[in-house]
């Protein structure tokens, strides 16, 4: 019999341009993986291949982690949104920075200018670091620090902090974004080329094993390339060839696998279509599982399992009815939570504006509490296992992701491709498709090609003025200014023999944020021995 | 020798981003499709100071500039661009832009002179429609 179709929901195909049957059969499932079982693929969840979960109980034993990424302005003003999120029951901290901290800039930098805590916090000193955890213990929290380029160094500042809190090196906790191929791939800031940024991310993967073993190093992120308008595929396959990549690399320097592995995690994307998105995740878990086992042999089973974060996405949202935005995180969480997330951030109803207000943040952290505490999704483990159609789904996305590994190794691995352009032209080719899907009506986005209304209300932003930067500025340079200027250079001079040498640069860099280095002088240093990166202008 | 006036058959467009924010989804989607429109387009890449994109412009003697932000920086950068095109006597050459605006910023910056702000939700066709209508190729001396 032929569908019927009014034009609003049609025409059955996902975000990744896959096909949907219109019903899916136990066959099916079988059809997509050959020699399926749910025995060998799905396993119980805690074991592998981890496609049902990387804990047991999973959300019985422990919710996830409610991480909303924040920073805006000056330490002090995201200090005072930390104080009101633990406030409000969010369970771990994330840190947005500035972009001229992204890429490794003093707020003083004539590049820096104009974007000094606009859509971040501006981080420059051990002065300013101190300031943004005041009163919050550094063992009592957990920290996400989105930081890339810089990450050595704000990595440093960090343990400083701690160690002036008092608090033991060994007790703090977090996570460091710490991934640079997302960077050259989607996200672009960066600060050096990808073969020292490679040794520099073994440096803080070796610091953390040693010094901090709670923190996690890197943060192996899809979220980003998504967001550049990749579609699920192609997040989960580029993205998990970038951790097998980092892992080749940490090994190739001497770590083991064994001792790093169970220390990375992974950061997704959870976009508006349901079951592709918890489809990706459980079939991210699998993958990795599977790939780093063929890969690398690893015997610890803690190795093998995936814990990741997600985050709804950015760019799924409209400015247009900008309250239509909460109905769709809201779903976007849920696929999260469905797909077996560790921790989790929603996004605010404002965001295609401007940064989050503290009334639109904090409703996106009561989505967050009301899944997790009235839905009951949470009372039992991976509930969408044995769905003919969730089952295929999975199936079909590690096939893909496969397709897109063979081609990957045949190019010489992710570095080659990225100098090749080729990850950042997929991206590019998918977003652009989407783009004529949503001109051409084909694709609806509520409030933006349908349903349109001709006067929209505006909502309340958070606004940055030119003060913040001002004020920065002004900080920074009467700090500069009362330093010892011998300790100083020494700590530099020390910290420039040392990346000469290609020695491991963590105490330098510790000593250098002592001497109050500031995290533009650091990486004047990466720049000026290890170069900087530049990209084609392809479009 | 007689010195000629003719007029360049289409707009050459300079597309940009300015500042240090790296999200390039959106203007190279913009960029493509006025390429694809017969529009002539030099893409800059990411990463622009003021300073580099006006020098650019006048070099490469194009007729608008097209930026892309999305880091909040807009009031600034592009007071500044137009500042130093002024500067350069190079006010004939349009800006417009794009990217995460608020609304309430539209209004100043086409105060300072700003052409166009497209903000999200915007459709390839009204930018296409905007640089085909308002940008006017502008005569080229030949010799």
């Amino acid at each position: 019999m032929k569908e019927k179709t009014d034009n609003l929901n049609g025409p059955f195909k996902n975000l990744s341009g896959l096909k949907i049957d219109p019903l899916y059969l136990p066959a099916d499932v079988r059809k997509s993986r050959t020699g399926w079982t749910d025995r060998k693929d799905l396993g119980d969840p805690g074991r592998f291949p981890y496609t049902r979960g990387i804990y047991p109980t999973m959300y019985r034993g422990r919710l996830w982690t409610m991480r909303q990424f924040s920073g805006f302005g000056t330490a002090e003003d995201t200090n005072a949104r930390y104080h009101y999120l633990l406030k409000q029951g969010t369970t771990g901290l994330s840190v947005a920075f500035d972009m001229p901290t992204l890429m490794g800039y003093d707020s003083d930098h004539p590049k820096a200018r104009g974007e000094v805590g606009r859509c971040g916090v501006a981080i420059d000193s051990l002065e300013d670091m101190q300031r943004l955890f005041h009163g919050i213990p550094l063992d009592r929290v957990s920290t996400s620090m989105t930081i890339n380029g810089p990450a050595i160094v704000l990595l440093a500042l960090y343990t400083v902090v701690a160690d002036e809190q008092g608090v033991l090196r060994k007790k703090i906790r977090g996570t460091l974004q710490n991934d640079i191929l997302k960077e050259y791939i989607a996200q672009k800031e960066w600060i050096c080329p990808p073969r020292p940024s490679l040794k520099l991310i073994n440096d803080t993967i070796r610091f953390c094993l040693e010094e901090i073993p709670q923190f996690y190093p890197v943060s192996i992120s899809g979220y980003h390339i998504r967001e550049a308008g990749s579609t699920a595929i192609q997040e989960l396959a580029f993205t998990l060839y970038d951790g097998l990549t980092y892992v080749q690399s940490a090994i190739q320097a001497g770590l083991k696998v064994d001792d790093f592995a169970p220390r990375l995690s992974f950061f997704f994307n959870s976009h508006n279509d349901f079951f592709e998105e918890i489809a990706k995740f459980r079939a991210a878990r699998r993958l990795w599982a599977r790939e780093l086992k063929r890969r690398f042999h690893p015997k610890n089973p803690a190795s093998l399992a995936l814990r990741f974060h997600a985050q709804t996405a950015g760019c799924s949202l409209t400015a247009q009815q900008p309250y239509n935005n909460v109905v769709r995180v809201a779903l976007q969480a849920l696929s999260a939570v469905l797909g077996g997330a560790q921790s989790l951030h929603t996004n605010s109803l404002d965001e295609t504006l401007a940064l989050p207000t503290k009334e639109a943040v904090t409703l996106a952290l009561r989505t967050q509490q009301i899944l997790a505490c009235e839905s009951g999704v949470v009372n039992t483990v991976d509930p969408l296992a044995g769905s003919y159609y969730v089952e295929t789904l999975t199936n079909q996305y590690e096939k893909e992701a496969i397709k897109y590994f063979k081609r990957l190794d045949a190019m010489g691995g992710m570095v080659a491709a990225i100098e090749q352009g080729f990850p950042q032209r997929e991206i590019h080719h998918a977003a652009a498709a989407y783009q004529h899907e949503v001109d051409t009506g084909e694709r609806i986005i509520v409030g933006v090609n349908r349903f349109v209304e001709g006067h929209e209300i505006p909502i309340p932003t958070l606004k940055i003025t030119q003060a913040t930067e001002d004020r920065q500025v002004h900080r920074l340079k009467r700090r500069k200014a009362r330093r010892s200027r011998r300790r100083l250079a020494a700590a530099l001079s020390r910290l420039t023999g040392a990346a000469k040498e290609d020695d491991y640069l963590m105490p330098a860099i510790i000593e250098a944020v002592r001497a109050e280095a500031t995290v533009g002088e650091i990486c004047n240093v990466l720049r000026s021995v290890y170069g900087e990166y530049r990209e084609g202008n392809e479009f | 020798m007689t010195r000629q006036t003719k007029k360049s058959p289409r707009p050459r467009v300079l597309i940009a981003k300015i500042g240090l924010d790296g999200h390039d989804r959106g203007v190279k989607i913009v960029a493509k499709a006025l390429r694809d429109a017969g529009i002539e387009v030099i893409y800059m890449g990411l990463h622009n100071t003021p300073e580099a994109i006006v020098q650019s412009a006048v070099q490469e003697d194009v007729d608008a500039i097209g930026l892309s932000i999305l880091s909040a920086a807009h009031m600034t950068l592009f007071k500044q661009v137009l500042r130093l095109l002024k500067k350069q006597k190079a006010s004939e050459i349009a800006v417009f832009g794009g990217g995460i605006i608020p609304d309430k910023d539209i209004a100043p910056l086409r105060k300072l002179g700003v052409r166009a702000v497209f903000t999200p939700g915007t459709s390839m066709e009204e930018i296409i429609t905007f640089v085909k209508e308002e940008i006017k190729p502008h005569a080229v001396n030949k010799n």
